[in-house]
């Protein structure tokens, strides 16, 4: 065969060019627009301490998200994120009964954290079974294991060096939670996005047969999300934890909903196969935009649900019904 | 037949189901008295009947999480009705309930089926956007038991023939569901849309319109539960059954319906809500916290979907033919 | 060279006249025209991509055409979707069993067409007992009220057909109906073809099997890449003339000129078995070789292969390389070892269709175009660029997903993919199946350069020109067994097609 000199261009469009087409544009600019429309509502809104409360509302959720969004990226799911908050809390509550020291807790509640994804994981790759099944599983039981041992009272007392990570302040308005919140948002973007593991993740989501015969360690791939995720977990109960200084059984109910939410509401297929971690980024603010501005509002929280619930619904059947209305 | 039977999914859970009542009994011979057995029976009818609603859902692939919401919305919306006109037929009140529970199931179909969105997603944002509808039309208030017409709460409670109407409601929806799922198209068409979506296409099944009427049936249930869980507990508020989703989806798993679709029949629902309701009925009597409830739910889903999952092992194709003389 | 039906022949009940229907990238039936007529078994020739399976579909209204006519008793009909071709009395088993496991036999058979009882309910004492009937019909010993999941595949084929009898038929269309069946249960069909025959249905039967079509058609059709090529009666045209006209053309007009030059031996398999799907599989491949697997679909052949490459586990036997033993548990391991896979099924195993032409080809490679776990954009552009520009990629960019390509141009990624980790061993599974015949060439040509080179091959195929063109040897597989090894003079058509059939073993 005489080799040809016919070129294929790397890109047809630059990458500037790309990204204003992207979703996470549009959701910026649904960011923005609720950010200027919340100015305008209410006189409380700029002001850089009301601010700084309101990255309360999405910072702890949006840490699990980042492991979440790889998870769903790779095509599985862990419904079970917000029990782990609560199991990792209660552990971290029984040693603080003992006196631990709060380096320990926070070893403590990484290390449940790690424990549940692995129990997750294993359930999924070893055993081959579906993770949505599982994780509502290990949703009750993890929680259920909670109630077992607190059942209606709760641990407090938590030592005074343990409140920096929920109450604590890294310089100025910012706090120990955004500070974190911002590390982790680089460490996944990089993680996902700029290196080896992360185009595995894409690969297995998209196909996790041809991922296979191409090589890649499928389960291998899945079982560290499911660590990452149980981790994430961990690391968000100690900061809920923290922040409350003190653990109920039901810590953190119904977390599960508004991560995923999030995640897809950031632009993740939830079916598998694509998203990124800036759209996630977007996505915690909107949440926590609209939280906080209809809370100065005084518009009650269950009506945000509603707008959360059809911004779920809404992002991703617009696109679809503008598609067949034209045709 | 009779072997048949004895090898089926519902014959080893009706069998772990009689062990769990005799263990139950041998210490506490008043639990299988036949009134208790009965009370048991009607506590659990409710999740019978939401059960049977997510078998259906979840044999075409799909799952529906919206049903608690849908629950409470409609249990809201007869109470609020039962206010306005206390003189209302009952029978209006049941239509208004089952139509509204229908249309409300409906609103997932039509976007499971036109749009194609994942059920997961839909039935994720209908169920934040159907409590917070509740709070919008209650204005966050509760709907207490002097508030309701006698006739009204009577109902679920009314004995007939011994038995409670609740029980005998339960009892209708089975018997229908079962000639519904044996003896009629859809009913069929149920199994084969979620067993073989390929095939169902080459049969000339709609698999986006049969995905709809699941929905349909469910969300019917679902309104059907409203009203009868809102007079038998003569009290309507925007949290009644939060989280019952996960025990109904439980429900359907530990009787044996498959996640992936297409496996499953009315008795395992039926029978993994029974299951359910025995734990729940028992805890009490036995003297174990009933905060041990949520935890040993979660292990009997995963102990059933491993199991579920052992029992599905997939023969090769065989291509070897070891009876045949080799040339 | 087009016979014509005799003047005297009836009406067609069924007919296609000058269908075409067109894939992205692909045209799949190009003008086709084909007549069933009643009382007579009209059998569909040709190889694999042919098009037989997209005519199925057309006739049975999965796929509707882009051009031409269906015409019924001669009257153009439109098939909106499977029930109204069913409404016309066209049924059809497929190659794919599509039935339902969860559901009984009898429910398997009347899906869609039950009998109503009272209240409009399905009548299922009645559904049983003409289900049984026709059962007994087809001498099949099943009862209609199993589960269809606890049927072996030869009895759930037999349920197909009495799902085809169970709607007053007019036209049968008969896919590959004997893949699965024994030998006894052959003969059974046959007896039946014959009883439909004899009710004056039209039946097509489609077969990679000559005895089989020399026993049971009247009729025969061949087509070639999606083309019709001649019809006319079996009595009148031998097996040679049949094989002629489905390959079509000399063999070494298309085919690159290779001088055979075997190197080192890089790979040998001994007492490979595997419980259900293979058992003694011996063999061994040298550098520069290509080396052919030959045989009908569903004789091990790709089994072996996965097997080989760490898909499925084998229960015995020794993979050798350079003469080292090596245990290749997945993919991953057989990749490392120099194994590579290029499966038949590319949208499926092949190319993740949704990334980019450059993500799908550096995949296995990342290792190398990285550097410390992270990705380098500038080295996997340059290494995609290397090896697609190799095999002559046709796309608008590297960043194109692979789905938007032509078959050819998406195999050609799948193939640059692995020529990209420098393997030592590349398996190739029908690598040109469903291609189109440009892109067919430039894959044999480039086959025939990576054996030069000193790669070795072993190519998977059931075209038999591809086989003989491109093969230094061939390896015939029947029923999961090794049952012959042709080279050279003893390398021709009707061995092939004898020894992978089984004619002359029997008697």
């Amino acid at each position: 065969m005489s080799s040809t000199d016919r070129y294929i261009p790397d890109r047809l469009q630059s990458p500037l060019q790309r990204r204003l087409k992207s979703w996470e544009t549009l959701l910026l600019a649904v960011a923005v627009a609720i950010f200027t429309f919340n100015a305008f509502a209410s006189p409380y809104f700029l002001n850089a301490w009301n601010l700084s409360d309101a990255t309360f509302n999405f910072t702890e959720k949006a840490m699990i998200a980042f492991a979440m969004a790889l998870l769903i990226i790779a095509g599985e799911i862990d419904l079970s994120v917000a029990s782990i908050v609560a199991l990792a809390s209660t552990a971290m509550g029984a040693a603080a009964q003992v006196g631990a020291s709060p380096a320990t807790l926070v070893m403590i509640g990484l290390t449940v954290g790690v424990i549940c994804g692995a129990f997750n994981g294993l359930l999924v790759t070893a055993m081959g079974l579906p993770s949505i099944v599982v994780t509502i599983g290990t949703m009750s039981l993890f929680r259920g294991i909670s109630y077992i041992v607190l059942g209606d009272t709760s641990y407090g007392g938590y030592p005074a060096g343990f409140k920096f990570f929920g109450q604590g302040y890294v310089w100025w308005v910012f706090s120990f939670e955004l500070a974190l919140f911002a590390v982790l948002a680089i460490l996944f973007g990089v993680l996902l996005h700029l290196t080896n593991f992360g185009r595995a993740v894409y690969a297995v989501g998209n196909n996790p047969v041809a991922a296979l015969f191409s090589g890649i360690r499928v389960n291998r791939v899945k079982f560290i999300l499911f660590l990452l995720t149980g981790l994430m977990a961990g690391v968000a109960s100690v900061c809920l934890t923290s922040r409350l200084g003190s653990t109920r059984p039901s810590i953190g109910f119904g977390m599960e909903l508004e991560v995923v939410t999030m995640v897809v509401l950031g632009g993740v297929n939830i079916l598998g196969g694509s998203g990124t971690i800036p759209g996630v980024v977007i996505a915690a603010f909107v949440m926590g935009l609209v939280t906080f501005g209809l809370g100065l509002l005084n518009v009650p929280g269950i009506v945000m649900s509603i707008l959360i619930g059809a911004l779920l619904i809404g992002v991703i059947a617009l696109p679809r019904l503008w598609g067949m209305w034209r045709g | 037949m009779i072997r048949r039977y004895l090898q089926s999914r519902e014959a080893i859970l009706s069998a772990a189901i009689l062990v769990l009542i005799a263990v139950i009994a041998l210490r506490f011979p008043a639990f299988i008295t036949p009134a208790n057995l009965a009370n048991v029976f009607n506590d659990t009818s409710p999740l019978m009947i939401l059960a049977i609603g997510q078998m259906i859902v979840i044999l075409t692939k799909c799952i529906d999480l919206s049903v608690a919401a849908n629950l409470a919305l409609t249990g809201m919306v007869v109470s609020l009705l039962n206010i306005a006109a206390p003189d209302l037929p009952l029978a209006v009140t049941l239509l208004v309930a089952v139509s509204l529970g229908a249309v409300l199931g409906m609103f997932n179909g039509i976007l499971v089926w036109k749009l194609n969105i994942p059920p997961i997603v839909v039935t994720l944002g209908t169920m934040t956007i159907y409590r917070g509808i509740i709070f919008l039309i209650s204005k966050g208030k509760w709907v207490n038991a002097h508030e309701m017409s006698a006739p009204f709460k009577a109902l679920p409670r009314h004995v007939f023939l011994g038995f409670p109407v609740l029980s005998w409601i339960a009892l209708a929806v089975i018997l229908i569901a079962i000639v519904v799922m044996t003896r009629t198209t859809l009913g069929r068409a149920f199994y084969a849309v979620g067993g073989n979506p390929h095939a169902a296409v080459y049969t000339g099944l709609n698999v986006g319109r049969t995905q709809f009427w699941a929905f349909t049936i469910s969300g019917a249930l679902a309104g059907l539960t409203g009203y009868l869980w809102v007079s038998r507990y003569a009290v309507a508020y925007v949290d009644i059954a939060g989280g019952f989703e996960l025990d109904v989806v439980a429900a359907c798993v530990i009787g044996g319906i498959s996640i992936a679709g297409g496996v499953g029949t009315v008795g395992g629902a039926v029978l993994g809500a029974l299951f359910l309701g025995v734990i729940k009925n028992a805890l009490p009597v036995i003297n174990i916290s009933p905060f041990w409830q949520l935890a040993i739910s979660g292990a009997a889903i995963l102990i059933a979907v491993v199991l579920n999952s052992r029992a599905n092992r997939t023969r090769g194709r065989i291509i070897l033919k070891q009876t045949e003389p080799v040339a | 060279m087009q016979p014509q039906p005799s003047a005297a022949a009836p009406v067609a009940i069924l007919a296609l006249d000058a269908v075409t229907k067109e894939f992205p990238g692909v045209r799949a039936l190009s003008e086709v025209s084909l007549s069933l007529y009643p009382g007579q078994v009209t059998a569909l020739i040709g190889e694999n991509g042919a098009g037989k399976s997209t005519v199925v579909k057309v006739l049975t209204g999965i796929y509707q055409p882009d051009g031409g006519r269906i015409l019924v008793d001669g009257r153009p009909v439109r098939f909106a979707n499977a029930q109204a071709a069913a409404a016309q009395g066209i049924t059809a088993i497929h190659q794919e069993t599509v039935l339902f496991d969860e559901l009984t036999v009898a429910e398997n058979i009347f899906l869609g067409h039950a009998p109503r009882g009272r209240f409009g309910l399905i009548d299922t004492a009645a559904m049983i007992a003409r289900s049984r009937d026709i059962l007994t019909g087809i001498e099949a010993e099943i009862d209609p009220t199993t589960r269809l999941r606890d049927l072996s595949i030869a009895s759930k084929h037999l349920v197909a057909i009495a799902r085809a009898l169970s709607v007053d038929a007019r036209v049968v269309i008969m896919d590959e109906p004997t893949a699965a069946l024994s030998h006894k249960e052959i003969h059974e069909l046959y007896a039946l073809v014959d009883k439909l025959k004899a009710q004056g249905k039209a039946i097509l039967f489609i077969s990679h099997k000559f005895d089989e079509i020399f026993r049971i058609a009247d009729r025969y059709a061949v087509f070639r890449d999606g083309q019709f090529v001649g019809e006319g009666a079996m009595s009148d045209v031998t097996q040679g003339a049949l094989v002629q006209m489905m390959v079509g053309r000399s063999v070494d007009q298309i085919f690159p000129a290779r001088r055979h030059n075997p190197g080192k031996e890089v790979l040998k398999v001994v007492g490979y078995d595997h419980p259900t799907e293979f058992a003694d599989i011996n063999f061994s491949l040298r550098r520069g070789e290509i080396l052919g697997f030959y045989g009908l679909i569903g004789a091990g052949r790709s089994e072996v292969m996965q097997a080989l490459y760490g898909i499925t586990k084998p229960s015995k036997g020794a993979v050798r390389i350079d003469g080292d033993v090596r245990i290749i548990r997945s993919p991953a391991d057989a990749v490392a070892h120099g194994i590579v896979y290029v499966p038949e099924d590319r949208g499926r195993q092949g190319a993740i269709t949704a990334l980019p032409i450059y993500q799908n080809v550096t995949l296995p490679s990342l290792g190398r175009t990285s550097r410390h776990g992270f990705l380098r954009l500038a080295q996997e552009f340059a290494l995609a660029r290397e090896y697609t520009a190799r095999l002559d990629l046709r796309a608008a960019s590297l960043e194109t997903a692979v789905g938007n390509l032509s078959g050819g141009n998406q195999q050609k990624v799948v193939i640059a993919k692995w020529l990209a980790t420098q393997p030592r061993v590349i398996i190739l599974d029908e690598p040109t199946k469903g291609i189109d015949i440009g892109s067919k060439a430039a894959v044999h040509e480039f086959m025939a350069e990576l054996a030069a080179e000193g790669l070795a091959v072993i190519m998977v195929s059931s075209e038999i020109p591809e086989v003989l063109g491109m093969s230094d040897r061939v390896i015939v597989m029947r029923e999961g067994r090794i049952v012959d090894e042709l080279q050279g003079a003893a390398l021709t058509p009707e061995t092939l097609v004898r020894r992978a059939a089984g004619i002359g073993d029997m008697e």
